[in-house]
């Protein structure tokens, strides 16, 4: 269409200007040809190219097109260019296939009966309305999906209590975390099985060793291991909820291990992050006990503990429950029926005293209720411990002890002159309406809000705390003492070739010999 | 990058992935404010840039661009979306401060941090002395270096989206047709929106077989350590590119399309343990 524009436009100079008509033909198809004949080393010539741009700028007829000239030309050039890739796969339609199933209805139990409205699901987009207020949150159309993915997860299991937990980002997926609460002995804990394996590794080896040395058995060491602390069940301390996780709504909810102390306290030596794969390895020192799925339910357990928080009021003590002199104070709180709405001005006050943890504490241990090593392990000897549970093993443990339940969040400890927390109304112009919101700032990304009756936490972010000083990996433990020589193990000589003769004829003599031999075999391989 | 004004709450809505959120007050406030900022200042284009959150008051960051977008900046800041106050640029001495600035912004731009300084000389020789100053920064003054800092290594736009014009000015490209899906999860497609710092100390012909107009800036896979998270979001259908070493850094583009854009909404801290978490 331009090749015949371009002509049109020369055909008419000719008639303007020139009476000799066929010079300026002639001139013309010179022009022409040269352009024509002007290739590129990849194959295109400089009419085609003007073609195309040409045409692009009259098909599309954009403002100001001297402007872009060199773009649109510079386009045309790099669209020649560019190598054929093979079609990207179209992962926008599997993830679409996948997500199809959450939007179907399922048949059986729509009859809006009483049952299918005690259902455990939250009203999910409720509490994102109001944690949009307070400037978190994952956008409309993503909670829908959680919401939709958590209502799967509910119809699959008896689940008392379901709530989203909050999007941990990875470096190459993210996790979706619903928190459960079970019904009482749910099924059997598969994974708990593995757990007691690997923990008990150490101990096989040693038999092992034992079992093949019978003629010469290595020295024996005297270092115990401290003993393990024993973690907590499910239902109880970090392990009262169970979490499922999710890459992207619509694929299916793994369920993670119950965590161990361990893998809470290594959890605080540490800094790596999530990649979005559970069975990865954790790369770090001191080296993690467990995959990424039990870094990750550590983690869970850590923010937990620190930042979930509800209005003070709503929760109560039982009153049956009488103080029990157990270390860890209380454990069991339940819904004040009473309760009628925190008031905006108490929640948004500064002395933070409106909020309160309803989550126990982690102890430096692990766990949430301390665990005496001295009540079962008592007559072994105590020895170098590991750092972890120095405190606990110590001779004389010091029980440690947290702040009990429902501690206003006002007396969280200070990081460095900042306060833990930071509180604030959502709006300022419009207040009868607005809600209250806290946010962490020691779990940066964690927030809470309540309006009336409603508050919930959440929690989107990469899963660290904030820490005033940049991280230092751990040292490597200071290496042991060496073995002091002892008189049975005094260097000799190596024998000479004529005393191997000797010592050989010796054995081809008769069996006295031997054991002379094999001691000295035995010295030569010591002074390696 | 910042997201523009003109899709302020199309963009904003894609940015949500990554956890970034403001209020309908806010949203509101700020297309409000965006305009009249724009024709206030005189501003080429405007775009929202971030926040940055404080322990008692928020930092809400626009960023205002003249001719050159890559060096005609300025930034304003405000608490409440309503009343901005112009940021003046970055001392140098301010720049070397904020690092070893410790603790969260406040909120208050007049508060004063207490920065101390260590200078070692003679190293590793015995005469090792390490020097402390003390000294104090103000927090307005550690926001625009902040800032400054967070355009150095975490503002990143696709390739092709801005064109070198014959005159020298840095322009959006009008043509930009976006990325396709493979290039987009590719991080050398993408450029960091600063003025070039290693593509000058690349070999000349290296440089001459570029395009001249298109790719002038670094390139964002030569960053060492590999600070940064690509993602797919929605299958296919949308980027997310995550600093790793300002966490809260979010980039956002449509394959195919010519949307993109990015917000800061942090506490305004380097993630300085990059090394070890990766």
């Amino acid at each position: 269409m331009s090749a015949t524009h371009y002509q049109n436009h020369s055909a008419d100079q000719r008639h303007m200007r020139s009476p000799e008509g066929s010079d300026m033909e002639k001139r013309f198809n010179d022009a022409k040809s040269y352009i024509t004949s002007t290739t590129g080393k990849d194959g295109v010539n400089l009419y085609d190219h003007l073609v195309k741009c040409v045409s692009r700028l009259l098909t599309e007829q954009p403002r100001d097109s001297v402007t872009i000239f060199e773009d649109v030309s510079k386009l045309a050039r790099s669209q020649q260019v560019k190598p054929q890739e093979q079609p990207a796969e179209n992962t926008e339609h599997i993830l679409a296939e996948e997500q199809k199933p959450l939007f179907e209805k399922s048949d059986n139990a729509e009859e809006l009966d009483d049952e299918a409205l005690q259902s455990p699901l939250p009203h999910i987009l409720e509490q994102a309305y109001y944690f949009e207020q307070a400037g978190i949150g994952l956008g409309r159309d993503e909670t829908y999906r959680i919401w939709l993915a958590l209502k799967q997860l509910v119809d699959k299991g008896q689940y008392e209590k379901v709530r989203f937990w909050g999007k941990i980002v990875g470096t190459e997926k993210n996790y979706y975390i619903a928190e459960v609460e079970q019904n009482a002995e749910e099924e059997a804990d598969d994974d708990d099985g593995n757990e007691e394996t690997s923990e008990n590794d150490d101990a096989k080896d040693a038999d092992d060793e034992e079992g093949e040395g019978e003629e010469d058995p290595l020295p024996k060491s005297t270092y115990k291991a401290p003993p393990s602390v024993p973690k907590e069940e499910r239902g109880t301390g970090v392990n009262k909820y169970t979490y499922h996780v999710c890459n992207h709504p619509g694929s299916p909810w793994v369920r993670l291990p119950i965590v161990t102390p361990a893998q809470v306290s290594q959890a605080r030596q540490i800094k790596v992050f999530f990649t979005g794969d559970l069975n990865r390895e954790i790369k770090s020192f001191p080296a993690y006990p467990g995959t990424e799925k039990n870094y990750l339910r550590a983690q869970i357990a850590r923010i937990s503990a620190t930042t979930h928080v509800s209005p003070a009021g709503k929760f109560k003590f039982s009153d049956e429950e009488e103080e029990t002199e157990e270390e860890g104070g209380k454990q069991n709180y339940q819904e004040n029926e009473d309760f009628t709405g925190a008031p905006l001005s108490e929640l948004v006050h500064e002395d933070l005293n409106g909020w309160v943890h309803h989550v126990l504490h982690v102890l430096p241990q692990g766990r949430t209720k301390w665990w005496n090593p001295n009540d079962n392990g008592d007559k072994e000897e105590e020895e170098a411990e590991e750092e972890e549970d120095m405190k606990a093993a110590a001779p004389g443990a010091q029980p440690e002890q947290g702040p009990p339940l429902l501690t206003p969040i006002g007396v969280d400890a200070e990081i460095q002159n900042t306060k833990a927390w930071t509180a604030k109304i959502s709006s300022n112009l419009i207040p009868q309406y607005a809600c209250a919101f806290v946010r962490s700032n020691l779990w940066p990304g964690a927030y809470a809000f309540a309006r009336g009756m409603i508050w919930e936490n959440i929690y989107v972010g990469f899963g660290h705390k904030y820490s005033t000083t940049d991280y230092r990996p751990e040292l490597p433990p200071l290496p042991a003492n060496e073995y002091t020589d002892l008189p049975e193990n005094i260097e000799i000589d190596d024998p000479t070739p004529e005393d191997e003769a000797k010592a050989r004829a010796a054995e081809e003599h008769g069996e006295e010999g031997e054991e002379e031999h094999e001691e000295e075999a035995e010295n030569e391989e010591e002074d390696d | 990058m910042g997201i523009e004004a003109k899709d302020f709450s199309l963009d904003l809505d894609l940015l949500a992935y990554s956890g970034i959120v403001f209020s309908p007050e806010q949203r509101a406030a700020l297309q409000t404010s965006l305009v009249i900022l724009k024709e206030q200042y005189k501003f080429k284009t405007i775009h929202l840039w971030g926040k940055i959150l404080g322990i008692t008051e928020d930092y809400y960051i626009i960023q205002g661009r003249q001719k050159n977008e890559l060096q005609d900046r300025q930034f304003l800041y405000s608490s409440d979306c309503i009343n901005w106050n112009m940021l003046t640029p970055a001392s140098d001495d301010a720049k070397e401060l904020s690092p070893q600035c410790q603790g969260r912004f406040t909120g208050d731009p007049s508060h004063d941090f207490d920065v101390t300084k260590y200078t070692v000389s003679n190293e590793d020789t015995e005469e090792e002395n390490v020097e402390e100053y003390k000294s104090q920064l103000r927090e307005e003054e550690r926001l625009a270096a902040t800032l400054w800092k967070i355009e150095q290594d975490a503002i990143i736009i696709p390739r092709g989206s801005y064109v070198l014009q014959p005159n020298g000015n840095v322009e959006r490209n009008r043509t930009f047709e976006g990325l396709t899906i493979i290039e987009s999860g590719k991080l050398s497609n993408y450029f960091h929106f600063r003025e070039p710092i290693s593509l000058q100390q690349k070999s000349l012909i290296h440089r001459a077989t570029l395009d001249k107009s298109l790719h002038f800036l670094d390139t964002i896979d030569e960053d060492v350590p590999k600070g940064w998270s690509v993602q797919y979001e929605r299958g296919s259908g949308l980027v997310q590119i995550r600093s790793l070493k300002w966490p809260g850094m979010a980039f956002f583009h449509i394959p195919e399309t010519n949307r993109y854009g990015s917000l800061y909404c942090g506490i305004g801290e380097e993630n300085k343990d990059l090394p070890f978490m990766l």
